[in-house]
């Protein structure tokens, strides 16, 4: 294998025929260009899908406050229910085994000034929890804290794009904004993964929100996550204590649907998941697919090179080469020709996959790429195909007889 | 140097056998020059191909210079062939994507030898054949009678006892065979033995001794006089 000589007489026959060369490493380095794309592709539609879904912690269960249907314990129908904050305590005191956290949520929208700038945003009253189940990641400053929702603090965390509008191109931090007459320090500033909605968003503690509205204790919602170890069916239960504990904290029928709304993630999540995997299916059915006709295509050609050569291989024959040579001079050829072809074709598909980017964001296609172990492993399922291609028909042609190889057409 | 006896061959030609060689006794001393005569289908290109190797007898036995030669497998044959032998065809069977030289070094590449001296002594059997300056050139840069001593000088190169030649001037004008024979002649003159197939008169007659074959077997097997092709050349 590592005789000079060897790779001397071989790089001489690749040089002198150069049109076989070129055209037996093209059609494997177009094979693994192909896979690398379209495997790359469908990674990037899998991404894009991932990205509607899991913008946010998917270990939480939403609690809405509604409307009762059903009179029950001396209260009528049609009374609303109002979540407070001894709400909130009660959850957390009654089930300290399964909660992460807690977070209150309260929701107003405002016409936010500073100075000339000025433009309508939704504010929301919450607790420092929040930051985990929006996922927001702060890039400047800090989030709201537990102390500021104690002292009812006018601190204020903003969405970038909230920054972007009202500062331009300077900083926000320790600036005052004007919120629907209140003025506040901003504290910090966020991105979000989930869009840019997501971004024009101002967090505020929410005792400061209820401070504001003649010093309330109402909630518009609570979010509660669970231990992500409790899994899918601890999930599940849970969803379903939180639920009979709150109808019976507010004296809600059993079995009134609409006192209570609930919203779990983690239900969501499992649909998400299947169709995930399903994507993922049809992915690696569309790169397998690719590989296949990669490999027949170098099958051909090497069936097709061994079958020109046959004369030549005949005459090798005549002047000395053993059959073990006559083979082994062809493995070594089309091996190499795979390798630096498949190797190619690999950076080749790697590079455009870089450069497309998120340029395909339209067509739902976000940061397309392939694994190392999965491009390398293609390659190299190429190279032993293309050996194996090689090999048989190299065997035929050494087992020939050069009389007949010789023979004159 | 060969030795057969009793040689027979047949080859399957769909449901019927055609039974080529029926039983040849032959011998060859060292040094000899001999011609193989014969009308087509009579057996003289299969003698020569089971001589060099490249086919195998169904009965008799075959001695190559005191190794018998028998049950070879391709590798055993591939080892003899380079080791004893040298082979010229009727179509040259040049590699032609490889230069002069490079065709000539070839069978040393098979022995192994380092590519310094496969280069000089491919140059130097080049030369003896009167190729030296034409080193550099494709076969299809050739004249017919420049490709046949191209194929000439790889067959000396790795020094065989026997050079084989099947039908060397069938693809050459009779100026380009004389010369041919020339060189054919003194490579013999240096104590190298050939076996040569022809069926033209004039060329056997250039050699030390004919045998002639028909449906066969042997018909005549004499010693003649050798006529020097250098009578003919200038």
């Amino acid at each position: 294998m590592w005789n000079r000589d060897r790779w001397r007489e071989m790089f001489l026959t690749l040089r002198k025929n150069k049109l076989r060369t070129v055209l037996s490493g093209f059609t494997v380095a177009m094979g693994i260009f192909i896979f690398v794309l379209l495997f790359g592709f469908g990674n990037g539609l899998k991404n894009s899908f991932e990205q509607f879904f899991v913008d946010d912690s998917t270990n939480t269960i939403w609690l809405y406050p509604g409307q009762t249907e059903k009179p029950y314990r001396g209260f009528k129908a049609k009374r609303r229910i109002i979540f407070r904050n001894d709400d909130l305590k009660d959850i957390e005191q009654n089930f300290p085994l399964f909660i992460d956290y807690t977070t209150p949520r309260i929701s107003r929208g405002a016409l936010v000034k500073r100075g000339k700038e000025s433009n309508n945003y939704t504010v929301r009253g919450v607790a420092p929890g929040h930051q985990q189940a929006e996922r927001s990641i702060i890039i400047k400053g800090r989030y709201i804290n537990e102390a500021d929702v104690q002292d009812n603090t006018k601190y204020a965390t903003i969405g970038r794009l909230v920054e972007k509008d009202l500062f331009g191109k300077k900083s926000s931090l320790g600036q005052q904004i004007d919120v629907g007459g209140v003025s506040f320090k901003v504290v910090g500033v966020f991105r979000d993964e989930g869009g840019d909605n997501e971004e024009r968003l101002i967090y505020i503690p929410y005792t400061t929100r209820q401070r504001l509205e003649k010093s309330n204790d109402r909630i518009d919602q609570i979010i509660v996550a669970f231990r992500p170890e409790l899994g899918y069916t601890g999930a599940l239960a849970l969803e379903k204590k939180l639920t009979t504990f709150l109808r019976k904290k507010h004296n809600i029928a059993p079995n009134d649907r609409s006192g209570i709304y609930v919203r779990n993630v983690a239900a969501d999540l499992k649909q998400t998941q299947q169709f995930a995997s399903v994507l993922q299916l049809i992915v690696t059915f569309v790169g397998l697919g690719t590989l296949l006709a990669g490999i027949i295509g170098i099958s051909n050609i090497m069936v097709f090179v061994v079958k020109e050569r046959t004369k030549e291989l005949g005459i090798r024959k005549a002047i000395g080469a053993t059959p073990k040579s006559v083979v082994g001079m062809i493995l070594h050829e089309s091996v190499f020709i795979t390798t630096i072809a498949g190797y190619a074709g690999l950076l080749a598909g790697v590079g455009t996959l870089t450069l497309i980017g998120d340029s395909l964001e339209e067509f739902f296609i976000i940061n397309p790429y392939i694994g190392t172990n999965t491009a390398v492993g293609a390659t190299l399922i190429l190279i032993l195909f293309g050996a194996i291609a090689g090999y048989i028909p190299a065997r035929r042609a050494a087992k020939i007889k050069p009389i007949i190889a010789l023979r004159d057409e | 140097m060969i030795e057969i006896k009793e040689l027979h061959k047949s080859y399957a030609m769909g449901q019927n056998s055609l039974h080529v060689l029926k039983g040849i006794n032959f011998s060859v001393q060292e040094g000899e020059m001999v011609a193989i005569m014969g009308s087509s289908g009579s057996g003289k290109s299969t003698l020569l191909n089971i001589l060099g190797m490249l086919d195998g007898a169904d009965l008799g036995t075959y001695t190559l210079d005191n190794n018998p030669i028998k049950d070879l497998d391709e590798t055993k044959a591939a080892i003899y062939r380079n080791k004893f032998l040298g082979f010229v065809f009727q179509s040259f069977n040049l590699i032609s994507y490889k230069t002069a030289l490079e065709n000539v070094m070839l069978p040393l590449y098979y022995q192994k030898v380092n590519r310094k001296e496969r280069q000089i002594r491919a140059q130097k059997y080049l030369d003896d054949v009167g190729l030296g300056p034409w080193a550099s050139h494709h076969p299809n840069e050739l004249s017919g009678g420049q490709k046949q001593r191209v194929a000439i000088a790889r067959a000396l190169v790795s020094e065989p006892k026997v050079l084989l030649a099947d039908e060397p001037t069938g693809a050459l004008d009779t100026k380009t065979s004389y010369e041919l024979m020339d060189v054919l002649q003194s490579i013999n003159d240096q104590g190298i033995t050939l076996l040569i197939v022809t069926h033209e008169e004039d060329i056997a007659n250039m050699c030390k001794r004919i045998v002639h074959l028909r449906d066969g077997v042997i018909v005549e097997d004499k010693k003649v006089k050798q006529v020097k092709a250098s009578r003919y050349v200038e």
